[in-house]
């Protein structure tokens, strides 16, 4: 079994399917002083797919197909920025933890940071025992 | 192994302009906020023109300038149509070069498939619907002896489009050519990674075209695409991109009750069963083809077959040859006709692709050859490049579950007919699939039993207008390439007429 880095704990300790960089969570920062509370809906598919799309929090209206993977708190954003996925594409993630990066870029269907020259990207790797063994059980 | 001249330099066939804003009813429009944004080539990351930062204000705009042209344009004959279409496809084959050069350097995709493929696709694709617009009917139906239902066909009259960045002419032509064919005019918009190419093409065929019938709207999706997406003013949407965002298209046409058309992309199977290998004959080196199919445009493709399903028997020679193959593309300048793999369009796809090769590996599917970036040297050393790559590993890991868009492909074994049929439908995704064997049966069997909309037979990656192009399950909505996607551009009118004189009775 591996320990789990305390960095990808959530704040109260508990563990998370989704973690942020430091990159990634300025971003957010800038993203939520320019437009409000955020959202992320992990995209599948063609083009700029296979990437988490940020949105205004409400502006993509989840379903019960829906799962709610993590409600992430980032330090200088107000309110917890929701991290969702199809249910149907859960079922073949589940087995991996993701880290929401940055990376220069163009582009990325209707993503709020865009037009900022960069784009979210998932960095992945497997779920430890520990976390599996709480996470999926 | 003519190496094409860069656009810009002085003896290129083709120049791009240094800025480009709008195209709105027939004429270039300044984006009404004043912004730009810049555009670079993939081949070695440096920008080489400016584009329009376009906003909901430049949207109204265009979808102005197209309601001003659609009642006209719904008018004319379908003679007249065909005729502007067939003339866009000459002028078209007439700069068939310098089309094939412009897409190539803002896309990055190699010009030998830009100039034997892409260009003259699109060109087809304009004659295609030129004709079947001349030949579709209405029909009628006789109720009874004095009763008719005449069904006529209407253009729905300003329709939105939205096109992907993996071939941007070619995209745009196959949601162009049956949207005019069919009456209607358009707000399409580009993808913001190769903006400009779209433009070269308008400045070669605009001419041909009333004033309004096609309008461009540059932009981000969030500050472009979602204004036109979401407006009122849109009768139809037409979407080429990934999941999420067709979901969200779909609610915001459902705001306005307008139907939409998505293609969405796929994890799509190309199953080679034992009797390929049986004989070392020209079939045999056609399927090997086929497996090295997926680095075709850098695996930039909907339906790359990103999945390859061996059969037990002959896996491991099959496997070796394949990966012979493989090992044999040439990667380099996208310009030079020798390139076979180019560079991938932008640098978060690079990134995205290297995450995938990362994920791959963690979770313990082997690398047979490539996985990593390629650095070409000189000026292309900026550009986005990744040596083809051939992953071994199971159907249950995420390589094979999620499209990478790279010049990937996970391979695995299957035991038997049924084993193959059951892996190559475990996907959320039903766009491509091919089968590859020298039985007729089998062949048959195992197409119709793939929930893919397009199955290959002994042949992978031939988008022939005329042939239904479309996605199963989470792959879409609609058929492109066919003349059926002229009724997802049209209304159906009924008339049902009465020839009788007498009273029905009730009161």
């Amino acid at each position: 079994m591996t320990a789990v880095p305390d960095a990808e704990r959530s704040p109260e300790g508990t563990l998370s399917r989704v973690a942020v960089t430091d990159a990634a969570a300025e971003l957010m920062r800038t993203l939520s002083a320019k437009h409000g509370p955020l959202m992320f809906h992990q995209s599948g598919g063609c083009c700029d797919g296979s990437s988490p799309m940020c949105y205004l929090e409400g502006e993509f209206r989840v379903g019960a197909s829906d799962v709610l993977l993590a409600r992430l708190a980032v330090p200088g954003v107000e309110e917890p920025v929701t991290f969702w996925m199809g249910g149907e594409q859960f079922e073949r993630w589940r087995h991996t933890h993701l880290t929401v990066d940055v990376v220069p870029g163009r582009g990325g269907g209707f993503s709020l940071e865009a037009p900022e020259g960069v784009r979210f990207l998932i960095r992945s790797r497997l779920l430890t025992d520990a976390e599996d063994a709480v996470l999926n059980r | 192994m003519p190496l094409f001249a860069a656009p810009g330099q002085t003896d290129a066939l083709m120049s791009y302009q240094s800025r480009y804003d709008h195209w709105i009813g027939g004429e270039f429009a300044a984006p009404a906020d004043g912004r730009y944004f810049e555009n670079p080539t993939p081949i070695t990351g440096r920008s080489f023109c400016e584009v329009a930062r376009g906003t909901a204000q430049d949207v109204e705009r265009a979808l102005d300038a197209a309601h001003a042209a659609a009642p006209a344009w719904g008018k004319t004959s379908p003679a007249e149509r065909a005729e502007i279409l067939n003339k866009m496809a000459d002028r078209m084959a007439q700069n068939l070069d310098k089309l094939a050069l412009a897409e190539s350097f803002e896309n990055g995709k190699p010009i030998r498939e830009t100039l034997a493929a892409d260009i003259p696709l699109a060109i087809d694709h304009l004659r295609y619907f030129a004709g079947a617009i001349r030949a579709q009917e209405g029909s009628l139906s006789e109720i009874d002896e004095d009763t008719v239902a005449y069904h006529f066909h209407e253009p729905l009259g300003v329709v939105a489009q939205i096109i992907p960045w993996n071939f941007p002419i070619l995209m745009a032509i196959w949601k162009l050519a049956p949207a005019l064919a069919a009456g209607n005019a358009v707000v399409l918009k580009p993808a913001e990674q190769t903006p400009a190419s779209v433009h070269y093409l308008m400045s070669l065929v605009g001419d041909l075209l009333p004033p309004g019938v096609v309008n461009i709207v540059n932009g981000f999706g969030v500050e472009a695409g979602k204004p036109l997406a979401s407006s009122g003013r849109v009768a139809k949407v037409a979407f080429t991109g990934e999941t999420t965002t067709g979901r969200l298209i779909m609610q915001y046409a459902s705001e306005h009750l307008k139907p939409v058309t998505l293609e969405l992309g796929g994890k799509s199977p190309n199953i080679f069963f034992d009797d390929v290998s049986r004989q070392d004959d020209d079939f045999y080196d056609k399927a090997l083809e086929g497996f090295a199919m997926f680095a075709l445009n850098q695996g930039e493709v909907c339906t790359c077959p990103s999945r390859a399903l061996i059969e037990r028997g002959h896996y491991s020679d099959f496997l070796a040859a394949a990966i012979a193959r493989t090992e044999r593309m040439v990667q380099g300048n996208p310009l030079d006709t020798d390139t076979m793999v180019g560079a991938q369009a932008s640098n978060d796809q690079l990134e995205k692709i290297l995450s995938y090769l990362e994920i791959g590996q963690t979770e313990g599917a082997k690398i047979l050859t490539g996985g990593e970036r390629l650095d070409l040297g000189g000026e292309l050393s900026g550009g986005y490049y990744v040596q083809p790559t051939i992953f071994e590993g199971d159907n249950r890991m995420r390589i094979f579950q999620e499209e990478i868009f790279g010049p990937v492909v996970a391979v695995t074994r299957f035991e038997d007919y049924a084993d193959a049929i059951s892996i190559a439908n475990d996907t959320l995704y039903g766009l491509g699939a091919a089968v590859w064997t020298r039985d007729g049966n089998t062949a048959y069997r195992a197409g119709r039993a793939i929930q893919a909309g397009r199955v290959w037979t002994n042949c992978y990656h031939l988008y022939p207008a005329h042939a239904a192009f479309g996605g199963y399950k989470s792959s879409g909505i609609g058929r492109e390439n066919h003349k059926m996607m002229l009724e997802h551009y049209q209304q159906t009118k009924n008339l049902l007429v009465s020839y009788s004189a007498k009273a029905m009775g009730f009161f």
